[in-house]
């Protein structure tokens, strides 16, 4: 397992796009809320505002970006035809896919505190510009805050766990553009479903979508209007990806390379 | 006999072969791959089949002031040219026969806001401030019946747009500016109409006339009021009631003899239009006081009445049949690169700028194709959907539906044609991929952060400005609303939204030709 671990580092490492893909994850993430900050005015008349929320709102973005470095960590190699020499090295196929699942966990792990981090600054900063000040009711972002470190905390969990759904579907898939795809169909399609219906149904949607629900542990001052409870959400897109792993694994044996 | 050198045919050839045999040669490889052809099949029906369900799942109620909700919706008058209408006010009038003149003063012009929001029940929102809306309207009205919708034409003073000449909902002549006091004359000949204003009583100016087709000898005349829901305190709207003092009023020509007779026009429970309470009128002395509110303009007041429009069923089918061409765009050029077929395209073509153009034209076709087959089934098919469940339905012309349609198939060869470009520039598919949905998600699911700035300029710039061409609801200059993205208008023109795509197309089209003809294969 160690060899394995050593070895997909190794090609993490070496094989060009991983870093880059990992530093523009962390870098349009806090654009994004750096955009959304910027472009955010709360007056008198809009409803109650989340500001840990809003300062998160890049993540919407970011979280493609982990999820392509996903997916590309698997199809690359059946793309390229590495993957049989992979598995030649690594004969036991679920060794190697755990291996790539920790490989996976730590850059993401990695990738998500920068960008979390970033994201709070970049609130901290610019939405007491935005009127969301303790002049107007809005305390300052601060990791001190319960519901506010949860929300960091539950947002970097968030990405880990995107980047294992990707890399699941990504196995069971095999090519990267369907994988892409569909891991960004069932993110972002979902939500635009939910938009389009009223209550209960919308509400139902989603209580089960991945990122619906795991993202609604960046609640905190609104944390009641959320369609499920923090941790239940994030429970939900946990079981996406142990999902989408467990049929990568059983694929995996199966099949031929 | 003399040998000549043959020209050197077989390098200048292939060079020279034509955009055609290029064209056929892009055509078969697409055909041929069995995924490429099932897959925008597949898109098409994924379209129709989520627009059937979105709007089946669309209901709405319609409540009444009394709190009890019942399925349907709120009575919507149509305007003679098919046109949702608001039709609302109060009316002092009687009948006039044949041609005639109205001239009549007036003297004042008042109003009163609702602290209340609209969506608050008349009954409870009793408390008002003062406030008079630039729309508030009070004048001469003529038209052949009150029946909501009809044909009419008015001229009046207005709380801030001054003295206006209007007819038939959408058409507008601008008089002479400023408030009350002023004297107004609405003048019939035949199915002419003409409309005059004057500071005085004697020097008369026309402010613009208008012909209604099959105008009865018989019309109704009246001095009228009414004012329309303002948007400026509150994004819900505040309720309206203007009152206005006349005075002078003349009537020449064949008028039913008896006193004027006063009806509250468009103000039941049943009507969309929200309306403050009944106006009424009252004399004083020799003055008539009329008090109204409503509004006689086109209908966009579209957040009482659902924003159901005959394409608001389609965007999320559209995005998923979007998905899958874009998989296709991209894997139609990385799927070469991949497996080394570039190179043997590119010795057969090696005019490298002929095959992107022709690889553009070929996907570009097959988008452009399933997407027109997927709107032009959808948009009716949700239409049909929408009113079997008793939801009110915005009216588009059959232009206005054309236009969706084909704006659909070119927004759809556009994305096909960038995201090809872009797989040509990277030769990855996940950039090109990934890109290309993003583009189209993303702004929406920013929009419910309720980062409204955001949202719109992301319509402005980024090739999402593409989504523009879906616009269905119809802006009006007569009417104060906030036409922003929340209330489901785009901040671009649909075709200049479709060029701002274009545009990005075009630029990720030219890098590729440029790439493609520098670089190694």
């Amino acid at each position: 397992m160690i060899a394995a671990l050593r070895a997909e580092w190794t090609k993490t490492r070496t094989a060009g796009g991983g870093a880059w893909l990992l530093a523009g994850a962390v870098a349009v993430t806090v654009a994004l809320s750096a955009g959304i900050a910027a472009a955010t005015h709360v007056s008198a008349h809009s409803g109650q505002e989340d500001p840990t929320k809003v300062a998160l709102g890049g993540i919407y973005l970011g979280q493609a970006v982990v999820a392509v470095f996903a997916v590309l960590t698997i199809s690359e190699e059946y793309g390229t035809g590495m993957i049989r020499v992979s598995l030649a090295a690594v004969p036991r196929r679920l060794v190697l896919l755990a291996a790539k699942a920790a490989t996976t966990t730590a850059l993401a792990l990695a990738a998500g505190v920068l960008a979390v981090t970033g994201c709070l600054l970049v609130g901290r900063l610019m939405l007491p510009g935005a009127g969301l000040d303790p002049a107007h009711g809005y305390p300052l972002i601060s990791l001190g805050d319960g519901p506010t470190l949860r929300a960091a905390i539950g947002s970097v969990c968030y990405l880990v766990l995107i980047g294992l759904l990707a890399l699941g579907v990504a196995t069971v898939v095999r090519d990267t553009a369907p994988a892409i795809a569909v891991v960004m169909g069932v993110l972002y399609l979902p939500p635009l479903l939910a938009q389009a219906f009223a209550d209960p149904l919308r509400r139902h949607i989603e209580q089960i979508a991945p990122m619906t629900a795991g993202l609604a542990v960046q609640a905190t001052a609104t944390a009641h209007s959320e369609p499920i409870g923090p941790w239940a959400g994030l429970g939900v897109l946990t079981a996406w990806a142990a999902t989408s792993l467990l049929l990568a694994a059983l694929l995996l044996r199966r099949r031929d390379a | 006999m003399t040998t000549t050198t043959a020209p050197p045919a077989a390098a200048g050839t292939p060079e020279r072969a034509r955009f055609t045999a290029v064209l056929r040669a892009e055509w078969t490889k697409f055909r041929t791959v069995r995924g490429w052809v099932i897959a925008p099949v597949m898109a098409a029906v994924l379209c129709v089949l989520f627009t059937y369900l979105v709007a089946n799942g669309t209901h709405t109620d319609y409540c009444t002031g009394t709190g009890d909700c019942t399925p349907g919706h709120a009575f919507v008058p149509t305007g003679p040219d098919g046109q949702a209408v608001a039709d609302s006010y109060y009316t002092v009038g009687r009948q006039l026969t044949g041609d005639g003149t109205i001239t009549t003063r007036i003297t004042t012009l008042t109003g009163v806001t609702s602290t209340a929001p609209t969506s608050v029940a008349p009954s409870q929102a009793r408390q008002t401030r003062p406030g008079l809306t630039p729309w508030a309207k009070a004048g001469i009205l003529l038209r052949p019946s009150t029946r909501q919708g009809s044909a009419y034409a008015a001229v009046m003073a207005t709380g801030g747009h001054g003295d206006r000449f209007q007819y038939n909902y959408g058409h507008d002549h601008a008089g002479r500016p400023g408030r009350a006091p002023r004297w107004l004359r609405l003048t019939r000949t035949g199915n002419t109409l003409a409309g005059y204003d004057s500071a005085d009583g004697t020097t008369w100016t026309r402010i613009g006339t208008a012909h209604l087709a099959g105008l009865p000898a018989t019309v109704h005349i009246g001095l009228f009021v009414t004012s329309p829901v303002s948007f400026r305190s509150s994004a819900d709207g505040s309720r309206t009631l203007a009152t206005a003092t006349f005075d002078h009023t003349v009537i020449s020509g064949h008028a039913t003899p008896g006193a004027w007779r006063g009806q509250n026009i468009g103000a039941g429970e049943q009507d969309f239009y929200p309306t403050l309470r009944s106006g009424g009128y009252h004399r004083a002395g020799d003055s008539l006081v009329v008090s109204g509110s409503g509004d006689i303009a086109p209908a966009v007041v579209q957040g009482l009445l659902g924003a159901n429009t005959a394409a608001s069923s389609q965007p999320f089918g559209l995005t998923v049949a979007l998905i899958v061409l874009i998989v296709v765009a991209a894997m139609f050029i990385t799927a070469e690169y991949r497996r080394g077929l570039i190179r043997i395209t590119f010795a057969a073509i090696p005019g490298r700028g002929r095959v992107l153009a022709a690889k553009a034209v070929v996907i570009g076709a097959v988008a452009f194709v399933i997407a027109a087959v997927a709107a032009a089934a959808s948009i009716p098919l949700g239409e049909h959907v929408l009113h079997a469940n008793g939801a009110y339905v915005f009216p588009a012309g059959a232009l206005t539906v054309v236009r969706i349609i084909a704006g659909t198939a070119a927004l759809s060869a556009i994305t096909a044609i960038a995201v090809l470009a872009v797989g040509a520039i990277t030769r990855k598919s996940a950039a090109a991929v990934a890109g290309g949905i993003l583009v189209f998600v993303l702004p929406s699911l920013i929009g419910s952060l309720g980062s409204g700035g955001a949202v719109t300029w992301l319509y402005r710039l980024s090739p999402a400005a593409g989504l523009s061409v879906l616009q269905a609801l119809p802006r009006s200059a007569l009417v104060d609303y906030p036409y922003t993205f929340g209330n489901g208008y785009y901040p671009l023109a649909p075709w200049a939204g479709l060029g701002v795509l274009a545009a990005w197309a075009a630029l990720a089209l030219a890098i590729a030709a440029v790439v493609l003809r520098r670089r190694d294969a």
